[in-house]
């Protein structure tokens, strides 16, 4: 257990590992590890952004997607509308269509009554005719006659 | 080397303690050889044959085993962590690397935490010192009769293998650590390391020399504790290592069977009444070989198998014995070294810091 040379020898020997820790391998090592921190703080960077930008991604797809629902429900709102419209417009139409049908066929009737009328009127005359010829050959019955010829007339 | 004799038992530890010391003989000093006394003429540089020699040479003298020991252990760690800083890649990190990095780290934080002035050296030497100091005291879990007797069988005559129970080891990297203490604090403070020793801590010209005194047993104190405490307690923990041999088997660390047969051919330290229970077994079989109920050839077996057993029993308790304190030293290995670097790291940043 003497003190001697030996804690020289040990001292020289710690400076020259010292040194030599401290020259290649040390910083090397530190060096390398920081370098791998800045890719790993990049990466993670990265990767946050990605998440950022698949977000907002997400956001801006599901705006557009309510957009297009609302534009589609308006489109759809706007065709009921119309097919209402157009439905209302037909029976509007048919309305008018079948009155105008009625007028003309009412106007036809009368026509056609008219029409009647006149051939009756000219029957009657004919009519008168053939009475006053049987009354005519017959004896005049004024009586009977008056009630013919009334009979006659109330036929008209 | 019986344990019942007290000269023998006082020798092993002797033998233990000893290192290999390469040094300068005086002129006129009487050495014993195996040819009798020789008186040298002149001042002699030779391998020391033991303590009185080794006593003899003083100063002049250098520990061989210690001086190699922490030179290759030094190698070693230089050349992992070189290795380790040559493939050091930004990618991912493998084996080897994987470890240097988490050691690196670990010193880093700590360097970080305790010291704050800007120095490219601390850390560095930090991890020197962690990883060094700790190789030298894991030198101490090799079974403590393990090198020492392989390397007697190659002739070396004594070898202590771990280095930091030497104390010029431990007070070398201590003083290195004082040198660096002394240097910063006269480059970081100049004039303010003088007024620091005197004006501290009764600041009056009067008290000076108080100041001064007090001042510098402080400061030299620091390097003595920081190397003191670490050769005490790797030196105490060697003591156990080599107690707990001496109990049992020597190197009954090395396990069972090997220990066992050390004990057949060494014979050291183990009990004499033991021994003759197992001689009377022998003689039981051998006797019984000769009356004829067993073979030569099992006799032979048998024998064997006694003595085997015999010394593994022995070598099994002080292997245990060595396992269990071995656990527990791991401990105090590595709070050894951990100690040793945060403190060199503390008066380092206490040297690079202005007010105290």
């Amino acid at each position: 257990m003497n003190i001697n040379l030996t804690l020289f020898g040990q001292m020289v020997t710690f400076a020259i590992f010292v040194w030599f820790c401290m020259k290649f391998v040390w910083p090397v090592i530190i060096a390398a590890m920081e370098e791998r921190q800045q890719k790993i703080a990049d990466g993670l960077d990265a990767a946050d952004r990605a998440m950022r930008d698949l977000e907002a991604a997400q956001d801006k797809a599901t705006d557009q997607m309510k957009e297009a629902k609302q534009e589609a429900a308006g489109i759809v709102d706007q065709a009921n509308k119309r097919a209402n419209q157009i439905v209302d417009d037909a029976k509007q139409q048919a309305i008018t269509e079948g009155d105008r049908l009625k007028v003309a066929a009412e106007a036809e009737i009368e026509q056609e009554v008219n029409r009647a009328k006149e051939e009756l009127r000219a029957s009657v005359a004919g009519l008168a005719i053939a009475g006053a010829e049987k009354v005519l050959e017959a004896s005049i019955d004024d009586k009977a006659n008056r009630a013919l010829v009334d009979n006659l007339a109330s036929q008209l | 080397m019986s344990g019942e004799n007290p000269a023998s038992t006082t020798e092993y530890i002797q033998h233990h303690l000893q290192n290999l010391v390469y040094g300068k003989l005086p002129g006129g000093f009487e050495r014993h050889t195996e040819n009798g006394t020789e008186v040298l003429a002149a001042d002699t540089w030779t391998m020391a044959h033991g303590a009185t020699e080794a006593a003899a040479m003083g100063f002049w003298a250098i520990h061989v085993d210690s001086m190699a020991w922490s030179i290759g252990l030094g190698i070693i760690f230089c050349w992992m962590f070189r290795r380790a800083a040559v493939r050091a890649t930004t990618g991912v990190p493998t084996g080897v690397l994987n470890f240097v990095e988490l050691v690196i780290e670990f010193i880093d934080s700590t360097v970080k935490d305790s010291f704050h002035g800007k120095n490219k050296m601390v850390a560095p030497l930090a991890l020197t010192i962690f990883v060094w100091i700790f190789l030298m005291n894991l030198m101490d879990l090799l079974p403590v009769d393990l090198i020492p007797k392989v390397l007697m069988l190659a002739g070396v005559e004594y070898q202590k293998i771990v280095p930091s129970t030497d104390p010029n080891i431990t007070m070398g990297m201590a003083l290195g650590v004082f040198v660096l203490m002394l240097y910063y604090n006269i480059k970081i403070k100049g004039t303010g390391f003088i007024k620091e020793l005197t004006m501290h801590p009764f600041n009056h010209w009067a008290f000076i020399p108080i100041n001064l005194f007090m001042e510098l047993v402080g400061l030299l104190a620091k390097p003595f504790s920081l190397g003191l405490r670490l050769f005490g307690n790797m030196y105490a923990g060697e003591m156990i290592f080599i107690l707990i041999a001496m109990m049992f088997a020597a190197g009954a660390g090395t396990g069972l069977v090997t220990g066992g047969l050390n004990a057949q051919f060494f014979g050291d330290g183990t009990n004499g009444f033991f021994w003759l229970v197992i001689f009377a077994m022998v003689c039981g079989v051998c006797w019984m070989n000769l009356r004829g109920k067993i073979s030569t050839g099992r006799t032979v077996l048998l024998t064997l198998g006694l003595l085997t057993v015999g010394g593994g029993v022995f070598a099994l308790g002080g292997g245990l014995m060595q396992w269990g304190w071995a656990i527990f030293h791991i401990l105090v290995i590595t709070l050894q070294a951990f100690i040793f670097m945060v403190l060199t790291i503390v008066y380092l940043s206490m040297a690079h810091e202005e007010d105290h």
